[in-house]
């Protein structure tokens, strides 16, 4: 039975007999962040348990609260279930599972440690992933009668995939196997046959029992075969700030532009490369403009030099461009700029990806609208295989190719975490829904240019005498979206205004005849028409469409190709059910029989505007009607 | 050499402050006047210097302070020529709802949660900083950075935004708010520490002193003035005692202690054995008491 008396902590002999000398010494600790993969099966809540008991970030109150829970619902019997203690909230007791990320804290004479604790099945992979991206190191734990399992070779692939350089295989529950050497050898064996296949060089194996204190906090005595590390030691000295120690070139991306007054410009952010000095040659990204620092502002006086992960405030020598979302960086050696990138994607919501869909993308401070196409293919997180996939669903991990509707300052994620790793933001919900890792930019976003034209779209307008515009009609199928675009059009063309009419239904016979009905495939048609409207409006046409178009952020996507003021949201408002009565094609009767799947209103959503310019009630009026009214509302500027 | 611990912490306490000042509409940082506080208007302060914090300070108050909570309080907002706002919810004013004949629940409800909740929708305040420690408790260690509030100002624990590298997410709808807690990855420790190294001003009341004292279920009360009615037999005691943690103070016990330095007050912490919040009257009213606030709406 484990008890509050087996863990004896004893503060430093140095608190009670000189408390500023104590003082100076843990002002100089460093800071290790890692992450812990593995089961409950496996120990990790007893691991970390045990580490925050050891390195007293457990108080007496909260042992008792311990020792009472696990009495009252614990599962490890007379023993304390440490799992308890991690899992904070109720929801989570109940279920008995560990549903988030969790970070917990305890420091030892020489080092501060944060570990971020997730679950470890496959479910919660996005967890992990979100815990591992600000980790120095990985404990991967085994339990060591069951050896490498497929969850071991899962948890070693995400970390070694965001980069951890530093992972710790934690072979636990010796004491279960006799503290058996030839086991522990064997586990690490095939671990590092494995490891080796996907390009972890080195790791440290420690045979442990987290339960009974094995090679936690002092080397064991029932394991004097092991000559290496127990884990706090190993903890406390493992060089973590090699990456941070190499020399790299200084970026730092602009958070804020101080300016309390016409004397003084700073530009403040935290250093994600390099270091700098006052009187160092920077170049602001993407201008491209040059300056050298003159000073580096710190609250208490300026700093001769600041370096990687030092939040600071930089001054210029000349009035140069430089605001949230630049990079100032070295000026002999810039970052790189493009908008068309190969990045791994690990997909965290519960909608789909959607192809072509414009979503945010966060890159440092830039925050810039993308589009991702299909999946280069997905990877199975269990066997690491290349899967055919046309979306990523909660947890997958694919390779894709993304584009930026403006250039982004970055570098390849393996060179730099912080101008490399980016999350994509829905833009409607506002959840993120993705993080990525860029590769490198693709090669035809830095070959292909805008060919300027001398003759604009205003000149082209100009000739025919109207204002470009596109009406989108939007609404349930058999709204009677066809039949009033049809009748604005020939009033228009009476009118003598050139005009073109996209049909929905006539696009799918050509340009759009490779498409079917998924999500994916209605926003390719959506973006796909979107493009040719936005053509037809640059050779100064009036362009009327009439597409179903059930979802928000598709027409929100068009709106946004379009110059502003020209793109004029018609919402054919027709009740479900009386759309369904009409059923002039017959769709509906078609969908209901179950012989039509993904038919919006039936299977599928329809999201109604929430603001169209114009919203035509057809239980109120006639086509004709709604027609006129359209007509009226475009020529008379109202819009 | 590599960065200490608490330059690190510090370097990312002041990355998230002006990541909100650079996506925020309207900033306020809500101001307990405590420990934490402290440090964190202290991190306010080196992360815009030479500006002050372009953001004022928010003290939802419950009238039911100590004295010199106040006192200090108005002279920090003089230093950091921060604009201070003070708030009490004025259902709870007008009611007279007081720990002593309402109980500890209910006057924390409503002039701290629905003060909280009012004052935020009445100066219109989109994003509030606030200084809890994910170390504190243990529904915090799971909650994010930017901590997102529904319009009705309920934390929902199952749709927190994944938070990886240095990136947050700051986009919401209208209506909806964030709370940010720039040192949710310190410990008390940490707090204790930086205060030491930095010299940052902290109330008096954290360093030993004579006091006069009631001890009431379980709790050392500090008799701060006429405002603590005293009950049949109890008669005040001097007694040398210090604050953990300040609340409203006739919910804030005391410790005996001759802790009168920062270095002794550390010295003390590293060596007792129970948590800062045993303090707090209002954590042990149920189990899991503090998410359930949350959820509710608390700080």
């Amino acid at each position: 039975m484990t008890t509050a008396q087996d863990h004896g902590y004893k503060p430093p002999e140095l608190v009670s007999t000189d408390i500023e000398a104590y003082l100076e010494l843990h002002q100089r600790k460093t800071l290790l962040r890692f992450i812990t993969c593995g089961s409950v099966d496996d120990g990790k809540s007893t691991l970390i348990g045990r580490l925050l008991f050891d390195s007293k970030a457990i108080f007496e109150d909260q042992l008792a609260t311990l020792e009472a829970d696990s009495k009252r619902i614990g599962t490890q019997g007379e023993n304390l279930d440490y799992a308890l203690l991690l899992d904070g909230l109720a929801a989570e007791r109940e279920q008995g599972i560990t549903i988030d990320v969790a970070y917990r804290f305890f420091a030892t004479e020489r080092r501060k440690f944060i570990v971020a604790d997730t679950p470890g099945h496959e479910q919660y992979t996005r967890n992990m992933i979100t815990g591992a991206s600000t980790a120095d190191l990985a404990v991967i734990l085994v339990d060591a009668r069951k050896g490498v399992l497929t969850q071991t070779r899962r948890h070693s692939y995400l970390a070694h995939l965001i980069g951890i350089e530093h992972i710790v295989l934690a072979v636990n529950k010796m004491d279960l196997v006799g503290f058996d050497r030839s086991r522990f050898e064997s586990i690490v064996a095939e671990y590092r046959a494995f490891a080796e296949s996907i390009g972890i060089g080195a790791f440290e194996p420690i045979p442990m029992s987290a339960l009974a204190g094995d090679n936690i906090a002092a080397r064991s005595d029932r394991m004097p075969w092991y000559r290496g590390s127990a884990l706090i030691d190993y903890l406390e000295t493992v060089d973590v700030n090699t990456f941070r120690d190499r020399p790299a070139a200084f970026r730092m991306p602009v958070q804020w532009v101080n300016r309390p007054n016409l004397d003084f410009r700073g530009f403040a952010g935290l250093i994600a490369g390099g270091e700098v000095k006052a009187g160092d040659a920077i170049r602001v990204l993407p201008s491209g403009k040059t300056s050298r620092v003159s000073r580096i502002v710190a609250f208490g006086g300026d700093l001769p030099r600041a370096r990687v992960d030092q939040s600071v405030t930089l001054c210029f020598a000349d009035e140069i461009d430089c605001s949230r979302g630049d990079v100032i960086v070295a000026a002999d050696a810039p970052a790189q700029i493009a908008d068309q990138f190969e990045s791994t994607l690990v997909w965290m919501a519960d909608e789909p990806l959607l192809p072509g869909r414009p979503y945010w993308l966060k890159l440092a401070t830039q925050t810039v609208t993308a589009t991702i196409q299909a999946p280069k293919y997905q990877i199975n997180v269990n066997t690491l295989e290349h899967l055919a996939a046309k979306t990523l669903e909660l947890n997958a991990i694919g390779v894709v190719n993304l584009s930026t509707d403006r250039p982004l300052v970055f570098e390849p994620y393996a060179a730099n975490r912080d101008l490399g790793g980016f999350i994509i933001i829905d833009k409607l919900s506002n959840a993120t829904v993705a993080a990525g890792l860029i590769h490198f930019s693709l090669r035809r976003s830095q070959n292909i240019h805008w060919q300027a034209l001398d003759i604009s779209r205003e000149s082209r307008a100009r000739l025919k005498n109207q204002k470009p515009a596109v009406l989108w009609f939007t609404g349930l199928s058999g709204a009677g979206k066809s039949t009033i675009a049809n009748l604005v059009e020939k009033r228009l063309n009476r009118m003598n205004r050139h005009t073109f009419l996209l049909d929905g239904d006539n696009v799918r016979h050509g340009l759009n005849k490779d498409l079917g009905f998924t999500h994916a495939d209605r926003v390719e048609n959506i973006r796909r028409v979107g493009e040719v409207a936005r053509l037809m409006t640059d050779a100064g046409l009036i362009v009327i469409t009439a597409f179903i178009s059930p979802f928000r952020a598709e027409r929100q996507m068009v709106r946004d190709m379009i110059p502003a003021g020209e793109f004029i949201e018609v919402f054919v408002d027709t009740p479900l059910m009386e759309a369904e009565r009409r059923d002039v094609k017959g769709l509906y009767k078609k969908a209901r029989a179950g012989s039509l799947a993904n038919f919006t209103g039936i299977d599928s959503p329809y999201e109604p505007p929430v603001a169209p310019e114009i919203h035509i009630d057809t239980t109120q009026m006639t086509p004709q009607q709604a027609a006129d009214l359209i007509v009226e509302k475009l020529l008379d500027n109202s819009l | 050499m590599p960065l200490t611990h608490l330059e690190r912490l510090e370097a990312e306490s002041i990355h998230i402050l002006r990541e909100v000042l650079a996506e925020a509409r309207k900033p306020v940082m809500l101001y307990s006047i405590g420990k934490d506080s402290s440090v964190m208007l202290h991190l306010a302060r080196k992360a815009f210097y030479p500006a002050p914090p372009p953001f004022p300070l928010l003290h939802v108050d419950t009238t039911w302070k100590f004295k010199a909570m106040y006192e200090f309080r108005d002279s920090m907002a003089r230093e950091s020529g921060m604009p201070l706002l003070v708030y009490q919810n004025p259902e709870a004013k007008a009611r007279g709802i007081n720990p002593f004949d309402h109980g500890a629940s209910l006057h924390t409800s409503l002039w701290k949660t629905e003060g909280l909740k009012q004052a935020l929708d009445f100066y219109g305040f989109d994003v509030a900083f606030g200084g809890a420690r994910r170390d504190e408790e243990t529904s915090r260690a799971k909650e994010r950075v930017f901590s997102f509030r529904s319009s009705s100002h309920r934390w929902d624990p199952k749709s927190q935004r994944p938070e990886l590298w240095h990136l947050y997410n700051a986009k919401k709808n209208p209506g909806e708010g964030i709370r940010v807690f720039p040192l949710s990855n310190w410990t008390e420790l940490d707090v204790w520490q930086y205060i030491y190294r930095e010299g940052i001003p902290i109330v008096p009341l954290y360093f030993s002193a004579p006091r006069p004292t009631v001890i009431r279920d379980g709790l050392i009360l500090m008799v701060d003035d006429e405002r603590l009615p005293l009950r049949a037999g109890e008669l005040p005691v001097q007694r040398s005692i210090r604050f953990r943690t300040l609340g409203c103070y006739p919910l804030t016990g005391a410790v005996e202690s001759s802790a009168a330095t920062l270095p002794q007050i550390i010295r003390e912490m590293l060596l007792t054995r129970t948590s800062e919040r045993q303090g707090r009257a209002i954590d042990h009213d149920q189990a899991a008491s503090m998410e359930k606030k949350k959820q509710e709406g608390y700080f």
